[in-house]
């Protein structure tokens, strides 16, 4: 019994052969890494280590670019103004999108069809071709650099992006649900804020991780509406380049410090991750 | 065709079982013959589902062995084992027509085309599909998916067993009972060694030659129909095996007498003095219900007609006692006793069967 | 799921209406608006009817911008497609390693678009880039700014690098809803490899696909900051895709007109191949509804 009991351990693990897809994935996600490795080494040398050495680690470690982001009100608000147009976006685009997308999901009204096709093609609509017009329209209304014209103009492709997430998830939630709330005598407001939002928490929290992902690397419109309070980080970026040419620590810099806040998103949401696409609605 | 032994066979899921709960599967030793019609028989949980996966060789034992034909394929990959398995829920190929769904297994072991030409027509033709043999499976009920998995689990006629788990959930009620005796009629033909795990024991009884009944882990009976409804090793098979269920009283038995409740009844045969938890079963068909002042005392709480007979469901000090009486018998309200036919009854001891003694 | 039909349902959807029209419809009619009219400054604007729709059918500057972008979607399809579903397929199916990989992948996913540029641009230099300068280390002439085929293939590698994951984890999502009973059966039917893939995975995944598909043809059709920060549409106008060409005739030269006539066949164009997907897809779903 004992032996027997000993070999089953040793059953139980795979052996550790060669793995193909290991090594396919091991391959795949050095090239995923190599670039942003690069990016990173880089800013973590002196702009002289870059320019006269070809170094595949820093020698000469230096935090001097990071210093001169975080130092200078100029840079840093730039996070800070991209931060700001992203969550008013992100809080936008999910208090329109909940109720339409109660509506497309549990009832058919005239149209439904041809409006959700409508709503979509506004996420196909191609940035370079608004960009001109909605200079004009948020200059016109006094909206030019703020941060409200940006989450308005991102707003054209993620709210349908929302409804169309949120319309999938909430798909999935029986119906019964809110004939039983509506029985037992609740409101439709009191329903959706109080039963049917919890359900759909996971839909919520994949929609706003899009919302976020989208607003967060989007730039053409973002460097449009804006000239300086508003100035997006994206567009700060372009400061790195001076008169004696391009500051390369500080512009690597600044791209580490903008690849971080998405990093931290995904580690908090790995786990839906997968579900999220699963929907098959990005 | 085989036989399959399991030797001191046991599976856990977790990696270092140590207790006996952890293990899905307990130890067991069985021989299934080959050539005969296994019902696997238990409720959900019991670890059917398991012992099916470790014969089929999607899953590996966490100990013992187990041999085909003493061939020992503990760890042979499902493609070696040559067995056909059709599961709980259909699984075609949707984008292949019908006929190509049902010369797959035949194809992939590079059959004569003509033979699996005239083998699909002839499967087709059993599950009742000639005419969409050229559809694609997309598109085609769950009903006849799953007709379609059966096809595919029987084309190969050389297989060493073809194992079914619950392969009618999803069939409707008519359909399930034509497959199941094209099932049984095919057994007869081939004399394949088969399998089938089932929780619903008219399937179980009507198509199995024996059934297996599992309970906790545990082979617990490993009989004929007819055994299993005369002699329940395990209290679990008198319960679960027949409608309704035997009934089981606690009673203190010494020889061939037994007290139920202050009540002596005799039995018929000794049972020596049985120890631990003691109780006595029998079948509603053993019992008896009359007025006189013999036997235990009860009182009726309804009656169910089911058509062919009477179900009497009555009280004996807060236990229920169920009572099957012939549909012609009539029932009256003095009716207050009732006695067990000897020829019925069997005594456990912690719930298993205890054998009874030559007197 | 049987819907109710409820005309009231409609005010549900107003706010969606509202924002929508106040960021789409206006901009919208700006744009036609110019493209039917002309101005010689001032803000005075004349009627010039389909004038400017004339004038950029015949350009062959558009052509050439609308000829790029063909190749450069039909390309980066080719390899994002199979690549990802390659991918997919070997990725870890659950535990530490699953995550591990989820959470890599999408990391380019999230950087700004203008920072994958430049990311892109630095590793892709000849003096402080580590792909170029080892490949012309290697002897290999790379320099993206001045040679045609290095620029294209820096653009499509940056392209495959930054969206292959999208795709992965989109079959990867498809996969993962696929039975085990499947590939049991596939097992006992003793099927291969790749008769498991052709028969079971890619069926299973087709839907995904689909989408897959449209989302990386809408968006590389409207590609702008990453090639523009990389290359700036060059060298001469090798890499000048659509939207690169209409932001400079746009916001560059502020040739309204023509620009605004050019925003409506390219939006219509999308529109149109968008339109056949969403079809085959819908139809898709109803085929698999039952």
């Amino acid at each position: 019994m004992s032996d027997l009991t000993h070999t089953s351990a040793k059953r139980g693990l795979r052996l550790p052969k060669i793995n193909g897809s290991a090594v396919v994935m091991g391959l795949y996600l050095l090239f995923l890494l190599l670039p942003i490795y690069w990016l990173l080494i880089m800013s973590l040398k002196t702009n002289s280590e870059i320019l006269n050495t070809f170094t595949l680690w820093p020698e000469d470690l230096t935090f001097d670019n990071y210093l001169t982001i975080l130092t200078d009100s100029s840079w840093y608000m730039g996070y800070v103004n991209s931060m700001i147009y992203v969550v008013m976006n992100m809080v936008i685009s999910l208090a329109v999108a909940l109720p339409a997308a109660y509506a497309f999901s549990r009832y058919s009204f005239l149209g439904d069809k041809h409006l959700f096709f409508w709503l979509l093609t506004n996420r196909m609509a191609p940035p370079a071709v608004f960009a001109l017009p909605f200079f004009q329209l948020y200059s016109s209304i006094g909206l030019f650099d703020t941060h409200i014209a940006v989450a308005l103009a991102h707003a054209l492709f993620n709210v349908p992006l929302a409804v169309w997430i949120l319309e999938g998830f909430m798909r999935g939630v029986p119906k019964e649900i809110d004939e039983t709330a509506y029985i037992d005598g609740y409101s439709f407001p009191r329903f959706f804020v109080q039963i049917f939002t919890p359900l759909v928490a996971s839909g919520i929290g994949v929609t706003a991780f899009f919302l976020f992902m989208f607003s967060w690397v989007e730039l053409l419109l973002s460097r449009t509406l804006t000239s300086v309070d508003a100035k997006p980080i994206a567009a700060t970026m372009t400061r790195t380049v001076g008169a004696d040419g391009i500051d390369w620590g500080v512009l690597a810099a600044a791209g580490v410090l903008t690849i971080l806040p998405g990093a931290l998103v995904i580690y908090f949401v790995r786990n839906y991750i997968a579900k999220g696409f699963a929907l098959g609605r990005v | 065709m085989a036989k399959i032994t399991l030797e001191n066979l046991a599976h856990s899921y977790l990696p270092k079982p140590t207790r006996e709960e952890d293990y899905a599967l307990k130890s067991m030793d069985h021989d299934w013959v080959d050539g005969e019609a296994y019902a696997l028989l238990g409720s959900s949980g019991c670890g059917k589902s398991t012992l099916l996966n470790i014969i089929s060789g999607l899953l590996h034992p966490s100990q013992g062995r187990i041999l085909f034909n003493d061939k020992d394929v503990t760890m042979a990959p499902t493609t070696q084992r040559n067995i056909a398995q059709v599961f709980q829920f259909p699984v075609v190929y949707d984008t292949m027509t019908v006929r190509d769904n049902l010369a797959f297994p035949l194809r992939n072991r590079g059959s004569d085309p003509a033979y699996i030409q005239e083998r699909v027509q002839q499967i087709a033709a059993m599950i009742g599909m000639e005419a969409t043999l050229d559809r694609k499976a997309r598109g085609l009920t769950a009903d006849a998916k799953q007709k379609i998995s059966l096809g595919r689990g029987m084309v190969r006629e050389d297989v060493n067993a073809l194992l079914f788990d619950e392969p009618l959930t999803v069939i409707d009620p008519h359909m399930k009972w034509e497959l199941r005796t094209q099932l049984k009629s095919l057994h007869h033909e081939f004399g394949h060694t088969m399998i089938y795990v089932t929780h619903d024991q008219t399937e179980a009884l009507t198509f199995a030659d024996k059934v297996v009944v599992m309970f906790d882990g545990r082979v617990v009976q490993m009989g004929t129909p007819q055994q299993l409804f005369e002699t329940p090793e395990h209290t679990f098979v008198g319960y679960f095996i027949g409608s309704p269920g035997m009934n089981v009283l606690e009673a203190k038995v010494s020889g061939d007498k037994a007290v139920i409740a202050g009540t002596e009844i005799s039995l018929g045969q000794g049972f020596g003095t049985p120890t631990g938890k003691v109780e006595l079963g029998v079948r509603p068909e053993f019992v008896t219900l009359q007025s006189g002042d013999e036997g235990l005392p009860v009182t009726i709480k309804r009656v169910e007609d089911v058509g062919r007979h009477k179900i009497v469901r009555a009280d004996f000090q807060g236990i229920e006692i169920n009572i099957i009486a012939a549909e012609g018998e009539n029932i009256s309200p003095d009716m207050n006793r009732v006695v067990f036919d000897t020829a019925g009854i069997n005594i456990y001891s912690d719930s298993w069967r205890v054998a009874p003694k030559a007197a | 799921m049987n819907k109710t039909v409820n005309q009231k349902a409609w005010f549900l959807i107003l706010p969606v209406l509202l924002l929508v029209a106040f960021s789409a419809v206006i901009p919208l009619m700006t744009v036609v608006n110019y493209s039917v009219q002309d101005t010689f400054g001032r803000n005075e604007f004349f009627w010039a009817g389909l004038e400017w729709f004339e004038q950029m059918l015949a350009s062959e500057r558009m052509w050439n911008a609308l000829g790029r972008q063909i190749a450069f979607t039909a390309i980066i399809l080719a390899i994002q497609i199979p690549l990802g579903v390659f991918v997919a397929l070997n990725m870890p199916k659950k535990g530490f390693w699953a995550s591990f990989c989820l959470v890599l992948m999408s990391l380019p996913l999230l950087i700004p678009w203008n920072v994958v540029g430049t990311i892109w641009q630095i590793f892709g230099r000849v003096d402080i880039g580590l792909l170029g300068y080892t490949l012309n280390a290697m002897g290999i002439d790379y320099n993206y700014t001045q040679d045609f085929y290095a620029a294209w293939i820096t653009v499509v590698m940056m392209d495959v690098w930054h969206w292959t994951s999208l795709v992965a984890l989109l079959a990867y999502a498809g996969l993962q809803s696929i039975p085990d009973a499947y590939y049991q059966a596939a097992k006992i039917d003793q099927a291969g490899r790749w008769k498991v893939f052709r028969f079971i995975e890619l069926p299973k995944i087709m839907g995904v696909l689909m989408i897959a598909i449209l989302l990386r043809f809408m968006d590389s059709f409207m590609i702008y900051t990453e090639p523009f920060v990389v290359t700036g549409g060059g060298p001469g106008n090798s890499t000048t895709f659509l939207s690169i060409d209409l932001v400079k005739m746009a916001l560059g030269q502020f040739d309204l007109g023509p620009a605004a006539a050019f925003s409506i066949m390219y939006y219509l164009v999308i529109l149109l191949v968008s339109y056949v997907f969403y079809t085959v897809m819908t139809n898709l779903d109803k085929r698999d509804g039952h």
